[in-house]
């Protein structure tokens, strides 16, 4: 079995949100990078699937040379090893599209992505991947099993869950429940900087979005305290002032 | 010329969240001086498919094909990208919900456009260039979003933009394109909803609840506040870590984002992460016994307070305010 993992290069979580250049680019001054949290989900499963010599793991990432300590950071989590698409992800589209022609090239039985890349937010990459290859995708799984030819997927749904099969290749984004994120030990940690790494050129084709301007939300005013004993009064706030009950 | 808008059914009914994205769409389509048709697939009754028409919808594109009774992204991808050609349409609105995640980029990429995943905004149109506003970063900033493609795909963040009743008059049709036996590889065997719950992401009102809660023995009170409320439950992530709660459930940056009108916050401290997936609710309620809790900073109203002691009071206050 052969797993192909989609790592995405994000801000750390505790990163304060600032833009640079009349607030066209994000402030990359000072800020940690991480593998996309999502995205350690789903290898963290891929690695538990190919357990016991069932398989090997493959992370890709596009991304420019500065994304390699990420990619090394997956690697010590337990990939076998990584291929780099060289060039800037600019948009879902553009990079689903290389990984997709990657995929192309070498062979596979599933495809794994985070559910969503937490600087941008697009949910997109996984199933446009899935439309390029005309294979099935599935976003936002929460569970998933994998016989050596069928896989039983959970996905989220509004209020509850729904449980796909799906024989064949296929692609999924994973979110919590689908595995317990790995922490990288020591040995992995060390076997990372020999494991292969190697970059693969980007493909031709133009991103269809760009975007051309971040903000940050507005300041709330200062919060206005109610006396603990006096809880009731919430209510009426609630109820007249801010007319949200 | 023309705006297509995907109406996803639950059960043959329609959601709130439905009719925020129809009504999105036609003023989308009074912008472009131009009609919007919906599409339905599944089995949908006349009279609820009439309800579109309220919102604004001239047209509704009814597809029951049995074979597409189970909601399939592949398939139901194929078939609103078969609508969107016979309607000649440029624009193709979604709500941002779990199954459309599934479903716009496969749309996007059958028609090769852009598409902008959790807008918050109405497009606007400038010296030619068309953008459109999303979420960006948990929630922590939003983004201003150009597509350069001659087709746009947009799918609608829930709560973003409200229900607007036009009351036009919808006219059915009933639309049979083709389905490929390899767009329904993947086959649905179980569907499990919980149908006396409010569901999470379309809430309204949030009632949330943090490690101060203790242990999952104690949400019976968080859960008959959000009964008082018709709101739905949610929770940080150590919460849900700890099986407390399930991980459904978790809001935050590693969470579900939300943006309900109302986010009442019991025992939670406000941590970033928390907040990324939060701070964009309307109206923000803390409850926390330590009054240094982050939480407040970002708060509109606050109890500095226990919250054993202050929920049961606001129990009690919720139950004589209905009467
Ligand atoms: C990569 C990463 C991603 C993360 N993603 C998320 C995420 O998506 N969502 C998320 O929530 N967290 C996330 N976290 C965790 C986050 O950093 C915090 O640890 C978490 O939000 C804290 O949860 P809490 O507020 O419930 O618990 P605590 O921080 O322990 O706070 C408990 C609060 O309850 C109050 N309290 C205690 N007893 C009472 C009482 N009797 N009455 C009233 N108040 C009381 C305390 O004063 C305190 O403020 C993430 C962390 C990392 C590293
Ligand atoms: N530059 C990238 N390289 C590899 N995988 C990516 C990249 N960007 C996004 N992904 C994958 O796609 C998922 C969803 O990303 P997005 O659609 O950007 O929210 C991520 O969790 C990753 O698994």
């Amino acid at each position: 079995m052969k797993i192909l993992v989609c790592i995405s290069n994000v801000p750390d979580t505790t990163t304060k949100i600032t833009f640079t250049s009349n607030n066209t680019q994000f402030n990359t001054a000072g800020v940690q990078f991480i593998v996309n949290p999502y995205d350690e989900i789903a290898l963290s499963r891929a690695i538990e699937l190919c357990e016991g010599g069932k398989g090997t793991v493959t992370v890709i990432n596009v991304g420019e040379s500065q994304t390699d300590p990420t990619i090394r950071k997956a690697l010590a989590i337990g990939a076998d090893d990584a291929v780099r698409i060289n060039a800037a992800p600019r948009d879902a589209y553009f990079t689903a599209y290389q990984i997709a022609e990657y995929a192309k090239t070498t062979e596979f039985d599933m495809i794994l992505c985070g559910r969503e890349s937490i600087d941008y937010n697009g949910s997109q990459v996984a199933a446009m991947i899935g439309e390029f290859l005309d294979i099935p995708s599935v976003s936002i799984i929460k569970k998933l099993d994998y016989d050596g030819s069928t896989a039983t997927i959970e996905r989220e749904i509004e209020g509850g869950k729904e449980v796909i099969t799906i024989s064949g290749k296929f692609v999924a984004s994973c979110s919590e429940g689908t595995a317990e994120p790995k922490i990288p030990n020591m040995r992995g940690i060390m076997s990372a900087r020999t494991k292969p790494l190697i970059t693969a050129e980007a493909k031709d084709i133009e991103a269809v979005t760009k975007v051309q301007e971040f903000e940050t939300p507005a300041p709330r005013g200062a919060v206005k305290l109610v006396p603990a004993e006096e809880t009731a009064k919430l209510i009426d706030l609630l109820h007249q002032e801010a007319k949200v009950i | 010329m023309s705006v297509l808008v995907y109406v996803e059914q639950v059960d043959g009914k329609f959601k709130k969240s439905v009719f925020e994205a129809v009504s999105y769409a036609k003023s989308i389509a009074d912008q472009q001086s131009t009609n919007l048709t919906a599409i339905s697939i599944g089995n949908v009754d006349e009279s609820e498919l009439k309800t579109l028409g309220q919102y604004g919808a001239s047209k509704v594109l009814n597809v029951s094909n049995e074979q597409l009774q189970h909601f399939v992204n592949q398939a139901y991808a194929s078939v609103i990208t078969e609508a969107a050609k016979k309607e000649n349409a440029d624009i193709i609105v979604l709500s941002n919900s779990f199954s459309g995640k599934g479903l716009a980029p496969r749309i996007a990429v059958k028609l090769k456009a852009g598409l902008v995943d959790g807008a918050t905004e109405l497009p606007k149109i400038d010296g030619g260039k068309f953008t459109v506003k999303k979420s960006a970063f948990s929630g922590k900033a939003f983004a201003t979003v150009e597509i350069s493609s001659a087709i746009k795909v947009i799918a609608l963040n829930p709560n973003a933009f409200g229900v607007k009743e036009s009351g036009a008059e919808a006219v059915i049709e009933t639309f049979s394109p083709e389905v490929k036996s390899t767009d329904l590889a993947a086959i649905v065997k179980e569907i499990v909803r919980a149908t006396n719950k409010v569901s999470l992401p379309d809430a309204e009102i949030v009632v949330s609840g943090g490690r101060g809660l203790k242990g999952p023995e104690n949400w019976g009170m968080i859960e008959e506040l959000a009964n008082l409320l018709g709101a739905a439950t949610a929770c940080s992530k150590p919460v849900s870590d700890a099986d407390w709660r399930p991980h459904s459930e978790h809001v935050g940056q590693t969470g579900i984002a939300i943006s309900p009108n109302l986010y009442i916050a019991i025992g939670i401290s406000g941590a970033i992460q928390h907040l990324a997936g939060v701070s964009s609710s309307k109206v923000i309620v803390v409850i926390n016994k330590d009054p240094e809790a982050p939480f407040f900073k970002v708060a509109d109203y606050g109890i500095v307070g226990d919250a054993f002691e202050i929920v049961p009071k606001l129990i009690e206050a919720l139950k004589a305010h209905k009467g």
